[in-house]
């Protein structure tokens, strides 16, 4: 009997008690959430200032937007998509009705890291919600500020009974694991990843993992290297580069990178001034721990710019290494800071081979003005997510899907996806209970015209739809 | 190692050798690097030639399934070789279409960009297949996986042995062996292979080999789909033709001796309901199976000694009304019908998979949602009834991996209906453009243009209050809200 026996208990009852199917719960709910979000948002920014130094514009855009944006689309297509989908039909079953019911699984689990610690909690969130379930809740314990808030504050905007926040570290996970939920929503790191999976086969709960992997991005020669700087920089050192989609790794040639080192002092001098420990608009490091890791990727390869760093401050300054080794640890773990190691290929051929002898990363990148060039490396590589000339955008649309493959993950979310993620999908078919002479023909004993009609009956209608 | 598709209508040729586990991932792996499973051609090429092993090896097939399980012809044609070929063609007819990039709504932000979702294989897929449906259950999600260009390796059920044998020595011979293997093998073979790296595993059988293929999938992070199994209840109501029930009831609980994952596994329906049940059922069987059933032609056996075993155990719960006898040489079951059954006997703790029907009784249609929703979640679950309000009474109180109506697995013929579990009866669906996308990574994609830098302006440090502004106005325009 452990703690959260009797909250797994309270939400499972009010599960079976039919209180979060209706819209009009759902609806409440959702827009609970973003009341949470826009009363709260100075704490919330405050907090995330606290745990991250993240900057208001980053939070803005980076959680509590996008965590807005999630409500509102929910809000806007609940309805279209709680209907069921009707499906073509063949001859056999043309009179009845076929379709497509989506239905909440039951218990939800989510469990959320400290990078984007409102985003990445509250999105799947919407998601769950949206699709009638109820939802235990599991906030990064690392990142204490928005965990407090989680645990304190959003309650009181949700229905009690049906959802909650636990609270603990990877003790009190494990043990939070062993219950039976019936969906497990993770994003974390690819070991973990493994724990939460393998628990979750203990009760054959389906699972989305969110993971990581180091994200590779291809610079070709043809391309303006300032442009690709501003961008490669930006999307590097947002969120002091705690982010699992984040540029991990360059490729180019030597003479790409000549022109690209200068390129990236330009775009973070610009971006963080002479001196970024003072800017306004860099982050932290989230904790000692990740202060020291990446400390010890700074002895990678050589420092071109940057390097420097404050355990007091848990600062590391924008870097960028060159002369980088395979086998160093800046390209054995996946880096997950503002250190962007550059490593020389001789052609667009070896860095794709380069790309494929590796685990298929959440993202990947490719910079070129030959629209050729960046088709030919999404043709030849895979990845959860691909952006061509550009970071990570392809999230802010939740119209893509977002997820990864491999050890990166499975499964994916954001809009309606996430919506599908938390339902079950159930095949109906619906027909009548008279007209029994139809059916004659498909009762034993069994002769061969009894088949000819059978198979006849069975094949598709060729006019209803190729388009499934 | 040769590599082209056999000549058409070769007689079978016994595989030369067995090439160590390791070797066959290996080599597989390798022909998947290459690309060559990737263009559609290659993968219509190897759906044409699964479609002739269908039309060639017909007889084969036949006999078989007859010598396994008994099935006749027209059970082998509608569950098993026509409903493989219906899949084939659906593939092959829709292929070029499901493999199209699928264009995504943008938002402000990235109005000049090109937002897509594109389809790719996932690499190396182990298909683990069981012994009811030995041709349906292994061809079915392979010509998903190959749609999808995947490289597959097959493992056909060992209980069937005879089908084991076709699969194994005969199919290979119609694809391309660089790319896809069939290997045989018992329950440890299956451990073995399951302790190897595959990017997706696809499984039908039971819950418990269920958790054991899921935890070894855990290992290396490799997406599962699982379809089990359970006890799918029917409720039959009072507002009902008994005769119309119990014919569709029988067809359903006795097509293929019973072994059907989705077949109604038991009946809940009041005390008045069951007494004008029986005899219908009576009527039913007889008419579908003549006076000595064991001599129908259309009747099947059960698949092994130790499931006759257990079916035999079965038949000692409640009442026999119907049915009830057995002949162990001949691995002959009656269809049967149990009455006067408690939820704590045998026939009502496991899955019967077999020709028995208990029928249980309720007081009340609330009586018998509540018995369903304290089991586990079924595969399949089925109403009887003329109202349809007390269909859709129960479709919404309950909940089930697939429902049907007022019949039974009808559904199973329409891939444009996704087919999978739910809770322990399974996760994951598949049949039709469903098992494409079950074995396809659906990749986020987007395409910048290279320059137009001005427009990034806004997004970069250091941050203004404008462009913060601004950036969050953008990200929640959309152009488009049905996704």
């Amino acid at each position: 009997m452990d703690a959260f026996e009797n909250t797994v208990q309270r939400l499972r009852e009010a599960f079976s008690s039919g209180r979060t199917r209706p819209a009009a719960f759902r609806v409440a709910q959702l827009e609970g959430l973003g009341r949470f979000l826009r009363e709260n948002k100075q704490q919330l920014q405050d907090a995330l200032a606290q745990d991250l130094q993240k900057s208001a514009f980053e939070s803005e855009v980076s959680e509590i937007a996008i965590s807005q944006s999630e409500v509102d689309l929910a809000l806007r297509n609940l309805r279209a998509w709680m209907k069921d989908q009707k499906v073509p039909k063949n001859l056999a079953t043309q009179l009845d009705s076929a379709f497509i019911r989506k239905e909440p699984f039951g218990l939800v689990l989510i469990i959320a890291p400290w990078n984007y610690p409102l985003n990445l909690i509250l999105v799947p969130l919407v998601g769950a919600i949206a699709a009638g379930n109820c939802v235990m809740l599991k906030p990064s314990e690392i990142s204490k500020s928005i965990e407090k808030i989680l645990a304190q504050v959003l309650p009181r905007y949700l229905d009690q009974s049906c959802f909650a926040v636990a609270l603990g570290g990877p003790e009190e996970t494990t043990r939070l694991l062993e219950h039976r939920f019936d969906y497990i929503f993770f994003t974390g790191s690819p070991r973990v990843g493994k724990i939460v999976m393998a628990a979750a086969a203990k009760h054959l709960t389906p699972v989305t993992l969110e993971l990581g992997g180091k994200n590779p991005c291809y610079v070709d020669d043809n391309c303006d290297p300032q442009t690709v700087a501003n961008r490669l920089a930006w999307f590097r050192y947002f969120n002091t580069g705690q982010t699992c989609v984040a540029p991990d790794y360059v490729l180019c040639s030597q003479e790409m990178q000549e022109r690209l080192v200068p390129a990236l002092q330009n775009a973070i001098t610009r971006f963080y001034g002479d001196d970024p420990r003072s800017s306004p608009n860099l982050g932290r490091i989230i904790s000692q721990k990740h202060f020291k890791r990446l400390q010890g990727l700074l002895r990678c390869g050589r420092v071109v710019i940057g390097g420097q760093s404050e355990e007091n401050n848990l600062y590391i300054a924008p870097t960028v290494l060159v002369d980088v080794q395979e086998t160093e640890p800046v390209m054995q773990e996946e880096v997950f800071g503002p250190i962007l190691p550059l490593m020389t290929v001789r052609s667009l051929d070896e860095a794709i081979d380069f790309i494929n002898h590796r685990e298929k990363p959440l993202a990947l990148y490719a910079f070129s003005n030959n629209s050729q060039v960046v088709k030919q490396v999404l043709a030849r590589t895979s990845s959860g997510g691909f952006c061509g000339n550009d970071g990570f955008m392809h999230l802010t649309l939740a119209s893509l899907p977002f997820g990864g493959v491999g050890t990166s993950g499975m499964g994916s979310y954001h809009g309606k996806f996430s919506f599908d993620t938390f339902s079950h999908h159930r095949a109906c078919l619906l027909r009548s209970p008279g007209m029994e002479k139809i059916n004659d023909f498909r009762y034993p004993p069994y002769s061969p015209r009894n088949l000819r009609v059978l198979l006849m009956a069975m094949e598709e209608r060729s006019c209803s739809c190729t388009l499934l | 190692m040769s590599n082209k598709c056999a000549t058409k209508g070769a007689d079978p040729e016994p595989m030369l050798g067995t090439e160590p586990f390791e070797d066959t991932v290996q080599r597989l792996r390798e022909a998947f690097k290459s690309g060559r499973t990737r263009p559609a051609a290659f993968r219509e090429e190897q759906l044409e030639a699964l479609g002739r092993f269908l039309r060639e090896k017909q007889e084969l097939l036949y006999e078989a399934l007859a010598q396994d399980l008994q099935k006749s012809p027209l059970n082998s044609d509608i569950s098993e070789i026509i409903l493989c070929q219906n899949e084939v063609d659906l593939a092959l007819k829709n292929l070029k279409t499901w493999m199209k990039d699928k264009p995504a709504s943008n938002n402000l932000l990235t109005k000049l960009d090109s937002a897509f979702t594109r389809k790719e294989p996932l690499g190396l897929v182990l298909i683990i297949a069981p012994w009811n449906y030995p041709v349906n259950l292994t061809l079915v999600p392979l010509i998903g996986a190959i749609a999808a260009g995947n490289c597959v390796i097959l493992k056909p059920p060992e209980i069937s042995k005879r089908i084991e044998k076709v699969l194994t020595e005969v199919l290979p011979q119609y694809l391309d062996q660089s790319c896809f293997a069939v290997v045989p093998g018992g329950p440890e073979e299956s451990q073995k292979m399951l302790q190897h790296k595959f990017d997706h595993i696809f499984f039908t059988g039971s819950a418990r080999v269920g958790k054991i293929v899921m935890a070894a999938a855990a290992k290396h992070l490799t997406p599962v789909t699982l379809e089990l199994g359970g006890k799918n209840p029917c409720y039959v109501d009072d507002n009902c033709d008994p005769q119309t029930v119990a014919n569709r009831l029988a067809w359903f609980r006795y097509f293929n001796t019973g072994q059907t994952c989705v077949a109604p596994d038991y009946v809940l329906c009041s005390q008045e309901m069951q007494e004008r049940l029986v005899p219908a059922l009576q009527n039913a069987i007889t008419r579908f199976y003549g006076d000595d059933p064991r001599s129908s032609p259309d009747l099947g056996r059960i698949i092994s000694q130790r499931h006759f075993k257990r079916l035999h155990e079965l038949l000692s719960c409640g009442r026999v009304v119907i049915g009830g006898q057995s002949d162990e040489d001949d691995l002959y079951i009656a269809p049967t019908v149990l009455v006067d059954v408690q939820e704590t006997e045998q026939v009502m703790q496991e899955e019967v998979f077999g020709p028995i029907l208990p029928l249980m009784t309720v007081r009340s249609l609330d009586e018998a949602i509540d018995f369903i929703n304290r089991q586990e979640k079924a595969l399949a679950l089925y109403v009887f009834s003329n109202d349809s309000k007390v269909v859709n009474q129960v479709l919404d109180q309950t909940s089930s991996g697939n429902f049907g109506g007022n019949d039974g697995f009808l559904y199973m013929t329409l891939p444009s209906l996704p087919f999978g579990g739910v809770g322990k009866s399974g996760m994951g669906r598949y049949h039709g453009k469903f098992s494409f996308d079950t074995f396809s990574n659906h990749r986020a994609c987007l395409l910048a243009p290279s320059g137009l830098e001005k427009l990034n302006e806004v997004r970069y440090p250091p941050y203004s209050y404008q462009a913060q502004k601004f950036l969050r106005w953008a990200m929640r325009s959309h152009s488009c809200t049905l996704l």
